[in-house]
């Protein structure tokens, strides 16, 4: 057995999602490659470098790879699989778009998002928005498989030893152009990672109102996010949204404010280590998953709790 | 030109699902089912393409049992012009389902196929990249916008990271985000005008796909059940709470 794992990157950083997928790999077995499509992405390489359970990272490095196409890379994958048993990534948005690809240019199926390996083929994936786990074995020769990222820790960094390999391949697709990107900047951690996550819900009635969600956020150092409500009433960005159609997050802490507990926001936040829900119905079933809940108007409870943030700081000052 | 949109019969979005006692799958019985939410999002972006003048015909099609006719038909009240049924024997994969529809687009030629991001049964997020790739055709997948030029498509992608766009040559896939419109409710005379339309009828075996599956399914279970927790006072006892008790702020 041999496992390939296809590297997440924005040319210059390695997606921790991808180290993620390395460590689930390692579950699998030892004898691990990974691949990197990117144009001028040493930097990645270089990271790639410091994984020690990585045998070989094969590189394809032209600047007509600068842009994450579906299309370019999967050919990609293809012309090397012969040599894995497994080829693996994350289940982000990137590993969903290149991933169903490979498998079905391959005529294997593919075992979406995964959250635990049994053993080399038999896998565990939540179903139904995470409310069901179905484990399921694949008896494909070849196993393309994408992995839920919150379910892997990241692997560590240490002396590598991998060796490089550099690959030019010709990409003769001319269908698809890459236009533009437009990536929500912030300086809060990024919301799949962070370790407290503070999300709102259509509760919070405006844009203008997240700034309340904000100023905490800035001082637990959490990452803000929203539910599906929030983000169609256009309060926020989309890459905000948490749930089953939006991101997965596994804080340890995650505040709930304004937000009612549909089954498709549960999806994506319900396996947080400590559930805080905020809000002015006590029959909501966000109350149902909170480790602690508080029937209140977050127009009153948020301030408060920003202040009693404040005392909290002096005291340990 | 004709637009394919795909659709399927799952569990209603708002009931909460039971697992099986003997672990063998969910409970589907006396359940109510409704078409995949985004589904309704790709029915509504085909409706309107049609209604500016950019396609001629919008064909639903739908791969499952015999009630998947139900949801088919519900594509054609919301104003969709003809459906296509494919009946399978057992429940099926992505990779399966991409074969079939592969051979309904050799029939009929559609330059557009809009299906659903992501079903919200098996929660797979497959299809529509596999249909792509088998066709080889270019994929716009978690499209929030799309806007159709003679020969081409400019897509807006909902990404991890914010928003993408691409343009791509026709024909194309692309999977719908639920963000891409607000898919319209049917009306009573389009309940009845659809009630006559047509619903072409095939098996997966008289195409000729071969629907064995990939992954076999050993079990089924339920989540580990989060204890429900305590209600706080006020925001200084919540505070308190997490500082003293869960010792996490």
């Amino acid at each position: 057995m041999s496992i390939i794992v296809l590297a997440e990157h924005n040319n210059n950083e390695l997606k921790s999602a991808t180290l993620s997928a390395i460590n689930a790999a390692s579950n699998i077995d030892d004898k691990i490659d990974i691949l990197v499509v990117g144009s001028e992405c040493q930097n990645v390489v270089n990271t790639l470098k410091k994984i020690k359970i990585i045998k070989k990272i094969i590189v394809v490095d032209d600047p007509k790879y600068l842009n994450s196409i579906a299309e370019f890379i999967s050919p990609i994958l293809i012309s090397l699989s012969k040599d894995y048993s497994h080829i693996l990534a994350a289940a982000s948005t990137f590993g969903k778009n290149v991933m169903p690809r490979v498998a079905a240019l391959l005529d294997v199926a593919q075992i979406s998002d995964i959250i635990k390996i049994e053993n080399d083929d038999t896998f565990v994936r939540p179903i139904y928005a995470g409310n069901a786990l179905a484990t399921v074995q694949s008896t494909d020769t070849i196993k393309v498989i994408t992995i839920r990222p919150t379910s892997f820790d990241p692997v560590t960094f240490d002396e590598g030893e991998a060796e490089i390999e550099n690959l030019s391949f010709e990409n003769e697709n001319n269908k698809v152009e890459f236009i533009k990107r437009e990536e929500t900047k912030s300086d809060r951690p990024e919301l799949g990672t962070a370790r407290i996550v503070i999300s709102g819900g259509r509760g919070l009635g405006s844009a203008e109102n997240f700034s309340l969600l904000n100023e905490i956020a800035d001082k637990l150092n959490a990452a803000v996010g929203a539910s599906r409500a929030a983000v169609d009433a256009g309060y926020i960005s989309n890459d905000s949204q948490v749930g089953q159609t939006g991101k997965v997050v596994v804080p340890d802490l995650y505040i709930a404010v304004g937000i009612s507990g549909a089954i498709q926001h549960l999806a994506g936040m319900k396996e947080s280590k400590i559930i805080v829900a905020i809000n002015k119905d006590e029959e909501a079933p966000i109350f149902n998953v909170a480790d602690y809940g508080l029937k209140a108007d977050l127009f009153e409870a948020l301030p408060q709790l920003s202040l009693e943030l404040d005392k909290l700081n002096t005291i340990q000052k | 030109m004709k637009i394919l949109v795909t659709v399927k019969r799952v569990i209603d979005y708002n009931v909460q699902i039971r697992v099986k006692a003997d672990g063998s799958g969910v409970e589907t019985d006396n359940v109510k089912m409704s078409m995949n939410p985004p589904d309704e999002n790709a029915v509504e972006e085909a409706l309107r393409i049609k209604e500016s003048g950019k396609a001629d015909e919008v064909i639903i099609v739908s791969v499952g049992d015999e009630k998947a006719q139900e949801t088919i038909r519900t594509a054609l009240a919301m104003g969709a012009d003809r459906g296509i049924h494919i009946k399978v024997p057992h429940d099926v994969e992505p990779l399966n389902v991409a074969k079939i529809l592969e051979k309904i687009v050799e029939k009929e030629q559609p330059k557009l196929i809009l299906m659903g991001k992501q079903a919200i049964d098996d929660d797979n997020n497959q299809t529509g990249q596999m249909l792509s790739a088998k066709l080889g055709w270019s994929q716009g997948t978690f499209a929030s916008k799309i806007e159709l030029e003679n020969d081409h498509a400019i897509i807006t992608r909902e990404i991890d990271e914010g928003l993408e766009t691409i343009k791509t040559s026709l024909p194309l896939v692309a999977t719908c985000d639920l963000r891409l419109n607000d898919p319209r409710y049917a009306s009573l005379p389009n309940i009845m005008r659809a009630k006559k339309k047509t619903i072409d009828k095939y098996t997966s075996e008289e195409l000729g796909i071969d629907v064995s599956l990939r992954i076999k399914q050993l079990k089924v279970t339920e989540p580990p059940k989060r204890q429900k927790g305590i209600m706080v006072a006020n925001v200084e006892e919540l505070v308190q709470k997490l500082k003293y008790e869960a010792k996490i702020i």
